[in-house]
């Protein structure tokens, strides 16, 4: 039987710091997202995820904090994209290189590790009742590091992905944002993996943004929007998952995804 | 006298070898408006890269408002190419203009009374109340670039940076946004550099030319400038200038270095 909800009284306690996790995540990949649509980054996402998973199984096996090594991984990939990326289309190339060596050095530091399986397949594809309290506290700093700075550049970020020739016209440092952002993407990807797995980063970092520009033209309600709908993916995805016995990065995918075919239905019947 | 807006002095670039222009002194006054002519590759748009320091000058200086130039600069408004923007975000006419205002600044801001009737003035010069809630990526070439003018003009610039705004454009909205440029330049007193390959269109409102060829260069009036006898003298080479019917073409100017055009309307 795939739900359960028997006991759910009993189980909601211990998903506790997930549901936090995940209400962070929600803002953290809403945010984020509205930019990777503007810089048109999608891919990028996803190698910088793979990237991720690397440096967490490389932790996981040496036995080091593991949202320090998806950190690590994160950055170095985001910064690898970003300046030998700098144009569109040498991004797609860089980031397809990166990504399948990213994923198979994980894989062989997964098959290396002797510890728990759940903790191995967790990183790929999620989990729920992992998250521990030191896991907690790295991830609301990350989170708190990526919104605070976010709102910050949020202006300028915008006009310099909107039109960076004239942009950096007007004095706004337009290659120092791309790789600041690239920084931020970085730290969101690492934290989404705790909770999403790497395999699904895009359905929190991308989905909800995409979801959100077919129902809105507003730069103010687009980011709203953005992070209701992963906020509705994230924690509608862990309490589903919670009367299952299936992990939960199935229902966070699947509930994004009906969000944005239901976004372009809606488009699609405004624009007839 | 007024101080000049933008002063260019004994300067020289020089890009992979090539020398594009040297000993260059340009002096641009409030109110004036500057075309900026040559070949493709003569250094038109690299002079605007250098103003805005995002190329750096072989030799000499360049100041605006007596001020050594800095990478970028909030009292330049500069109007791009008509093509359509890098961005797959839905940006209407209406957050382009307001990107031109508020758009370099970071950290938390909200509209004041200033800014909104900058916003309102600009809306009604460009004639953008219908056009303000369409995404531009839907807006026609002409649409566009009118929004691209109200973006560089609202914030009241001292000086005005044009790449060539007008071309992929049909001949009546070239004249409709070159006078809209025009229009608000002269509002607040600020100077437009406008570089183009085709002088045709904004011909009766250019004060001065600056006309680059194979390192070397004149400014002056149209007619000094736009001339057999200058342009003959600056090619080394014969040239003629055909005047018809208040336009100008100039024959046999580009043979040398530019294939794709023998001759070219300039």
């Amino acid at each position: 039987m795939i739900f359960d909800f028997s006991n759910y009284d009993q189980l909601l306690p211990l998903v506790t710091n997930s549901l936090i996790v995940g209400a962070m995540l929600a803002i953290v990949g809403g945010l984020v997202g509205v930019f990777v649509i503007n810089r048109d980054m999608s891919f990028a996402v996803h190698g910088i995820s793979e990237l991720s998973f690397a440096g967490a199984s490389i932790t996981l096996l040496v036995g080091g904090n593991v949202v320090f090594g998806s950190v690590i991984g994160s950055l170095v990939a985001a910064i690898v994209i970003g300046i030998m990326g700098a144009k569109a289309k040498e991004r797609n190339s860089i980031t397809a290189v990166l990504m399948p060596f990213g994923l198979g050095l994980g894989i062989l530091a997964l098959s290396l590790y002797e510890g728990r399986a759940s903790n191995k397949f967790g990183l790929l594809t999620g989990q729920i009742v992992a998250v521990d309290d030191p896991q907690l506290i790295s991830i609301a700093v990350i989170a708190a590091i990526v919104v605070v700075t976010l709102l910050i550049v949020w202006r300028p970020l915008t006009f310099a992905s909107v039109d960076s020739e004239v942009a950096a016209a007007r004095g706004v440092p337009a290659r120092s944002l791309a790789v600041l952002f690239m920084v931020i993407l970085g730290l969101a990807v690492a934290a989404s993996i705790q909770v999403v797995g790497a395999l699904l980063v895009l359905s929190l970092l991308v989905t909800p943004a995409a979801a959100a520009v077919r129902v809105s033209r507003s730069p103010f309600v687009i980011p709203i929007l953005s992070i209701a709908f992963a906020l509705i993916s994230v924690i509608g995805g862990i309490l589903l998952a919670l009367g299952s016995s299936l992990p939960i990065s199935p229902y966070v995918t699947s509930i994004s995804f009906i969000i944005y075919l239901l976004a372009r239905g809606i488009s699609w019947v405004r624009n007839r | 006298m007024t101080p000049s807006v933008l002063s260019v002095k004994a300067a020289k670039l020089e890009l992979a070898g090539r020398v594009l222009w040297e000993n260059l002194n340009l002096e641009v006054n409030p109110n004036e408006f500057i075309a900026i002519l040559g070949a493709n590759g003569s250094g038109k748009s690299s002079l605007l890269k250098a103003i805005l320091g995002q190329l750096p000058l072989s030799a000499g200086s360049i100041e605006l408002n007596s001020k050594k130039i800095r990478r970028g600069s909030r009292r330049i408004g500069y109007v791009p190419q008509s093509r359509q923007p890098e961005t797959t975000m839905p940006i209407r006419g209406k957050d382009l203009l307001w990107l031109g205002l508020n758009g370099h600044r970071f950290g938390f801001w909200a509209p004041n009374k200033t800014s909104k009737a900058q916003f309102a003035h600009i809306i009604e010069a460009i004639d953008g109340h219908d056009l303000q809630n369409k995404p531009i990526s839907e807006m026609s070439g002409g649409e566009l670039q009118r929004f691209r003018v109200g973006q560089a003009v609202i914030s009241e610039p001292d000086l005005i940076l044009a790449d060539e705004p007008l071309s992929a454009l049909d001949y009546n909205q070239q004249s409709a946004v070159a006078e809209l440029l025009k229009r608000e330049a002269k509002e607040h007193h600020a100077a437009v550099l406008f570089v183009t390959h085709d002088v045709n269109p904004i011909l009766d409102m250019v004060d001065r030319v600056l006309y680059l060829a194979d390192g070397k260069f004149r400014i002056g009036t149209p007619d000094e400038v736009l001339s057999s006898e200058t342009l003959s003298e600056l090619y080394g080479t014969p040239i003629d200038v055909v005047r018809n019917q208040g336009r100008i073409l100039v024959l046999g100017a580009h043979d040398n270095h530019d294939h794709h055009h023998d001759e070219e309307w300039s």
